[in-house]
């Protein structure tokens, strides 16, 4: 029984982690300028490609993983300053559908570049090894990223709660214009707020694409969607909400691909009858029954009539 | 000013329509983005090397230049038609392609209504010529590559169990997945068959299911960018059973993802490097020259078995060119049933619905140290 479950459970979890990564971006955003930014999925593809070509180009891998990481920030920054900032004072929309289309410029820069080819992510020592635990042979990486999901969780929670630039964050998300009035410079704070959001989409491309290691220019989209609907379903706008959403969609998605097994093997059903094939779409039904019976999430903030 | 620019621009349209005179279209319908992207090219690069080879065909007694007109239906069958579209407006005489049987068979309809014929070049699926009169195919189809790798993995590797995975939706896929679930069981042995979403990346939980139900292969007859990601996770995974696939995982890009794994990769395809030294050489030395055709070739000389088939597409309709005498597409419509060739990928010849008669398959492995496909065997099916 356990040795049957084990090897999806290893899986749902490691890919939990990547996605718990990439949706605290999405929720980050949310929380503090209520916008949407669909260009997040693309900006993790981005970071793959970019590490495909500066690995290409000869670059030790030492010094190409933390380029890769400054380089996905300052994407952020740059798409923030350029297709969000200028909107600020616009329809909440307006904002809305600029992050569409730097989606779609993002998709198809990288299909120019690559002519459509699909790219070998390159092999990073240590974590692609292989490793078994409890009779399951997988990669290191993935042991290696709940672990530093966890981490980087625990770090970024500190720095919301401990810091004064997460005073700042905090303030801001509260009320925009009256901690404008109180002297908080909001245009750097939702900066930095962009610039840890793609950092950590950029950690989150390392592990996912060393994993599942082709990258195309599509290779954002699934991801990104799937950590959209980790953060609705945790509460946009929570970290912690995010994480255990995207964890819950990460191990659910993966004990569905595995279902007919387990229960063959448990005698439950006679033959396998394919349940594998409803593994995303349990992960968008998720999402409506969400959006039905509890539209704040797991973790979200009450919303309260102030009038 | 004015005056002087308009003279320029009219006497460009009277040049350019002097120089398409002399010209006979052929439409290149291919996908050079999206999953199949990748395959697209390498059967593109087969056109294109025998364009360069043969620029001219004559005609009912003139030289027309032969001008490739490029329409990418970006491996997609919504995107299909439109593209299919393109290539009616510029006034194509005949159509090569698709790679992918769903694309292929998605823009079908609009070659029909212009008149226009097309010639499949690896497009498998038996869907795609039946029923119809302008669609031809110049490779052999589905029922007989999944019987030819059912009777590999039942009589050469022994297996009695099987697992076979396909992408949801994907004509192509499901269809060669029945085609082998049929002839396998047919030899006594048994099938598992699931299904992924289009976009998946994350092939760990399949590869664990087969595992579990013992499979001693694992038939996944699936796009390139999938089969790359399947070979490596289970790679990872360290799978036990052979990996088996159809003609599109036949790619120096499989081949690269395998390189230096201890999984065996064994695949059915149109053609093995060797059998046409002439268009090897010929062939690699063009890449050799041509910098971005390397780099659609996956980085490396390789020859892929599409670019083979997308030559001999190329010359056959050439052939149908000049036997109908004109660049009317419904007279090359009517002239390409009676139409034969002798290709580096062997006799081609059309039966009553369209298909080449082929019997023959080649099977190829990878060799994981070198990360180059070798020859297995000819296999063929009376």
């Amino acid at each position: 029984m356990w040795n049957t479950i084990f090897p999806y459970l290893l899986t749902g979890i490691s890919v939990g982690g990547q996605y718990a990564l990439i949706a605290i971006g999405y929720t980050m955003v949310y929380g503090i300028l209520r916008l949407i930014n669909f260009a997040h999925g693309d900006v993790f593809m981005v970071a793959g490609i970019v590490m495909v070509y500066m690995a290409a180009s000869g670059m030790p891998l030492w010094l190409c993983i933390p380029l890769v990481l400054i380089v996905t920030a300052l994407v952020g920054f740059l798409i923030e300053r350029i297709a969000y900032k200028p909107l600020r004072n616009a329809p909440r929309m307006s904002a809305m559908i600029s992050a569409i289309g730097v989606s779609y410029t993002l998709q198809n820069l990288v299909l120019y570049i690559t002519g459509g080819l699909n790219q070998l992510y390159p092999t990073i020592p240590w974590i692609s090894d292989s490793v078994t635990i409890f009779g399951a042979t997988t990669k290191m990486v993935t042991v290696v990223t709940p672990v530093l999901t966890i981490l980087l969780v625990v770090a970024l929670v500190a720095l919301i709660n401990h810091t004064k630039i997460g005073m700042a964050m905090r303030a801001v998300s509260r009320d925009f214009e009256t901690s404008q009035l109180m002297g908080i410079k909001i245009n750097s704070v939702i900066s930095i707020t962009f610039v840890i959001g793609t950092f950590l989409a950029g950690v989150a491309s390392v592990l996912y694409f060393t994993n599942y290691t082709t990258v195309i220019q599509t290779s954002g989209a699934m991801p990104g969607l799937k950590a959209f609907v980790a953060a609705v379903f945790g509460g946009i706008g929570s970290i912690p909400g995010a994480v255990v959403g995207a964890f819950i969609i990460g191990i659910a998605e993966n004990i569905i691909k595995g279902l007919d097994i387990i229960l063959f093997k448990l005698g439950v059903i006679a033959a396998p009858i394919g349940l594998a094939t409803f593994s995303d779409a349990f992960t968008f039904a998720l999402l409506i029954v969400i959006l039905a019976v509890k539209p704040t999430g797991l973790f979200g903030e009450k919303t309260t009539d102030k009038v | 000013m004015k005056k002087v620019f308009a003279i320029v621009l009219a006497m460009m349209l009277v040049l350019s329509a002097a120089a398409m005179a002399e010209s006979v279209k052929i439409g290149v319908f291919e996908p050079a983005s999206g999953d199949s992207g990748a395959g697209g090219k390498q059967e593109m690069l087969g056109m294109q090397y025998a364009n360069k080879e043969t620029p001219t065909v004559e005609i009912g007694g003139e030289t027309y230049d032969v001008e490739l007109i490029y329409a990418d239906n970006g491996s997609d069958t919504t995107k299909a038609p439109s593209a299919a579209n393109t290539l009616v407006d510029a006034g194509v005489s005949v159509v090569l392609g698709s790679y992918g049987s769903g694309v292929s068979i998605a823009g079908s309809d609009i070659f029909k209504n212009a008149n226009i014929p097309a010639i499949g070049v690896t497009c498998t699926n038996p869907q795609v010529t039946a029923g119809n009169s302008h669609y031809f195919r110049v490779c052999f189809l589905d029922p007989f590559q999944g019987t030819v790798l059912a009777n590999y993995a039942s009589k050469e590797l022994g297996a009695t169990v099987a697992y076979t995975l396909g992408e949801l939706g994907n004509d192509y896929d499901q269809g060669l997945c029945t085609y082998f679930k049929q002839a396998f069981e047919g030899l006594g042995g048994t099938v598992m068959h699931e299904d992924f979403p289009t976009g998946t990346a994350d092939f760990n939980s399949y590869l664990t299911n087969a595992a579990g139900i013992g499979a001693q292969v694992f038939f996944c007859p699936v796009s390139i960018a999938y089969s790359t990601q399947i070979v490596q996770q289970a790679a990872s995974q360290n799978v036990a059973f052979p990996i088996l696939g159809s003609d599109t995982l036949d790619s120096n890009v499989v081949a690269n993802a395998a390189k230096g794994t201890n999984v065996q990769v064994i695949i059915t395809t149109f053609y093995q490097e060797g059998a046409a030294p002439e268009f090897d050489e010929g062939f690699k030395a063009w890449l050799a020259e041509d910098s971005e055709a390397m780099t659609n070739n996956g980085g490396n000389d390789m020859i892929s078995a599409v670019s083979a088939m997308g030559y001999d597409a190329y010359y056959t309709a050439l052939e149908a060119l000049k036997a109908a005498g004109t660049t009317d597409s419904k007279a090359v419509m009517d002239t390409l049933p009676s139409v034969t060739y002798d290709g580096v990928s062997g006799h081609i010849e059309f039966d009553e619905t369209g298909d080449a008669i082929r019997n023959a398959a080649f099977i190829k492995k990878i060799n994981n140290e070198t990360g180059d496909w070798e020859f297995v065997a000819e296999q063929t099916v009376d």
